[in-house]
C-alpha cells in the first residue's frame, strides 16, 4: 500500500437491497487528511463508510478494503450514540468500560477531554439530561479518548441547531486537526470549512468524483468569492447527482 | 396529596357501589357479602389467611424468577441461532394457544399436588411476555450502540451482555410488568384445580361452606398482593432504569 493512504478501497462491490450500490469501486484515504464524501439521501455515503468500518460485511459481493497495518477506526455518528445506562465520564471511557480496562490514567483523560469539549461542568449529569449539542461534544471526547489514527464521521452535526453546529465543527477541527477523519455530510458548507478533499457521490452504481483538495489549516476560511465559487459548483454537482 | 386522592378516591366509589347494589337488590350475604363482612374476615381470620397467603405469593414469585430465567435464556437463543428462531418462535405461539386451565389439571398430574405443578403454571402463563419483550430489546438495539461495539472489536458475547442486553431492559421491564399482573393467574388456577394450600384453595374451600365473605377476603388479598407486586416492580424498573422514559 501506499504510505500516504491510510486505507485503500479497490473494486468493491456491494448489492443492497436487491441493487447494485458499488461497481468495482476504488477510493483511497489520504492520511493525516479530512475527506469529504458529499451527496444526496440515500447515494450510498454511509454505507461506504460502514464499508470501511467493516460493518457491511454481509453484502460486500466482491472487492477489497485495505487498511494500513495497526490502524485503530473511532466511529462518530449522527445522534443517539451515548449509551443511556452510563455515566457521561463512563461513556467517554466507553472503550476502556466495556473491555475493562478503566484505570485512574483514563478516568483522568476522560476528565480533561470533557475539559476541552466545555463539558466539564455537565459531567455529573446523566446522558438523558443533555441537549443534543451536549450529547455530540460528549461524542467527540469519546471519540478522542480512543486515540484512533481513523475517525469516521457519519453525518455528526445534521441533527444540531445552525449555532451548535457551527460551534460543534470549529471545535472539530480543533481537536482533530492532523488526524485522518472521513467525514459523511449532505451539506456543501460543512464539506468546504471541515475538508482537505471532497468527493461527491453519485448515480447508482455509485461514481466517486474528487471535486476539491484545499490544502491549509482548517476549518478553511475561504473568501466570499472562492467559497460562494466552490459552493456554487458543489451545489450544482450535487443538483445533478440525485438519484 | 393529589396522588394519593386519586387512588383512594376509586376505591371508595367502588365499594359505595358494592354496597349500594347490596341494598337496591337485597342480595342474601351467600351471593355478595357486604364490605363490612369482608373486612371483618380479613381481621378474624387473620392467621389462616396469611397461612394461605404465604403458600401463593411464593408460588407467584419462584414462578416468576424460574418464569425471567426461561424467557431470558429463549431470548437470547432465538437472537444468537438463527435456525432455531424459526421453530421455536411457532413453539412459543402455540403455548399460548393453548388455555392454560386445559392442561392445568395435567400438570396437577404430572408435577403433584404441591407447589410445583402451580409454580410450573405461573412459569407458562409468564414466559411468553418475558421472551418476547427480552427479545423484541434485543433485536431492537440502535445501531449506533452496535457499530459502536463493533468499531471496539467486542466479542459477539461482550455485546450480547454489555450492549444488547443492556438495551433491551426497558423492553424486558415493559414485559416484566405485564408478567407480573398475570403470574396470579397461573399460581392461583393451580390451586383451584389441586391443591391443599393456597389462596385459591382456600377461596374454593370456603365457597363450597357458603362463607363468601372469607372468599372475598382471600380474593382481596390477592388482588392487594398482585397490586403490591406490580407497583414494587414499576419502583424497582423506574429505579434502575431510569433512562428507559428518555429514549425517545
Amino acid at each position: 500500500m501506499n504510505n500516504n493512504f491510510i486505507a485503500q478501497i479497490q473494486n468493491l462491490n456491494l448489492d443492497f437491497k436487491g441493487k447494485k450500490l458499488f461497481n468495482n469501486l476504488n477510493f483511497d484515504i489520504l492520511e493525516n487528511k479530512t475527506t469529504a464524501l458529499l451527496g444526496s439521501s440515500g447515494v450510498g455515503k454511509s454505507t461506504l463508510l460502514r464499508c470501511i468500518a467493516d460493518l457491511e460485511i454481509e453484502n460486500i459481493t466482491d472487492g477489497k478494503i485495505l487498511l494500513k497495518e495497526g490502524t485503530n477506526i473511532a466511529w462518530l455518528s449522527q445522534e443517539n450514540s451515548l449509551y443511556p445506562w452510563l455515566s457521561i465520564l463512563d461513556n467517554v471511557q466507553l472503550y476502556h468500560h466495556l473491555k475493562g480496562t478503566k484505570t485512574k490514567q483514563t478516568l483522568q483523560k476522560a476528565k480533561e477531554l470533557l475539559s476541552q469539549v466545555n463539558m466539564s461542568k455537565h459531567c455529573n449529569k446523566k446522558t438523558y439530561e443533555l441537549s443534543g449539542g451536549q450529547k455530540q461534544r460528549v461524542a467527540l471526547a469519546r471519540t478522542l479518548m480512543q486515540d484512533a489514527n481513523l475517525i469516521l464521521m457519519d453525518e455528526p452535526f445534521a441533527a444540531l441547531d445552525a449555532i451548535t453546529k457551527i460551534q460543534l465543527q470549529d471545535l472539530t477541527c480543533n481537536l482533530l486537526k492532523d488526524k485522518t477523519v472521513v467525514l459523511v455530510t449532505h451539506d456543501p458548507q460543512e464539506a468546504i470549512k471541515l475538508a482537505n478533499h471532497i468527493y461527491i457521490l453519485k448515480n447508482q452504481p455509485v461514481i466517486l468524483e474528487k471535486v476539491a483538495s484545499l490544502e491549509g489549516t482548517l476549518p478553511h476560511q475561504l473568501s466570499n468569492e472562492k467559497l460562494w465559487n466552490l459552493q456554487e459548483e458543489l451545489i450544482s454537482k450535487l443538483q445533478g447527482s440525485d438519484i | 396529596m393529589k396522588k394519593f386522592l386519586t387512588v383512594l378516591l376509586p376505591i371508595v366509589f367502588l365499594f359505595i357501589l358494592w354496597q349500594s347494589v347490596i341494598v337496591l337488590f337485597d342480595l342474601p350475604h351467600y351471593i355478595l357479602p357486604k364490605p363490612k363482612d369482608v373486612f371483618f374476615q380479613l381481621i378474624n381470620q387473620y392467621s389462616l389467611l396469611w397461612e394461605h397467603t404465604q403458600i401463593t405469593l411464593l408460588e407467584i414469585l419462584i414462578g416468576i424468577i424460574i418464569g425471567c430465567i426461561f424467557g431470558l435464556g429463549s431470548a437470547f437463543t432465538l437472537l444468537y441461532f438463527k435456525k432455531i428462531e424459526k421453530y421455536l418462535l411457532p413453539i412459543l405461539v402455540i403455548s399460548q394457544a393453548i388455555p392454560v386451565f386445559a392442561i392445568a389439571p395435567l400438570l396437577v398430574l404430572w408435577f403433584g399436588y404441591g407447589m410445583a405443578s402451580k409454580i410450573v403454571m405461573t412459569v407458562i402463563i409468564i414466559y411468553f411476555p418475558i421472551t418476547t419483550a427480552c427479545y423484541d430489546g434485543l433485536k431492537n438495539t440502535p445501531k449506533q450502540w452496535l457499530q459502536l461495539a463493533h468499531t471496539y472489536k467486542l466479542t459477539p458475547l461482550q455485546t450480547l451482555f454489555k450492549v444488547r442486553f443492556k438495551a433491551s431492559l426497558p423492553s424486558l421491564a415493559s414485559g416484566l410488568k405485564i408478567a407480573v399482573c398475570i403470574a396470579p393467574i397461573g399460581a392461583v388456577i393451580g390451586e383451584w384445580v389441586g391443591s391443599s394450600k393456597g389462596l385459591g384453595y382456600l377461596m374454593l374451600h370456603a365457597n363450597a361452606r357458603m362463607q363468601i365473605d372469607l372468599m372475598f377476603s382471600a380474593l382481596f388479598i390477592l388482588i392487594v398482593m398482585t397490586l403490591s407486586i406490580y407497583f414494587l416492580t414499576d419502583y424497582l424498573t423506574k429505579k434502575f432504569i431510569p433512562w428507559a422514559s428518555h429514549l425517545h
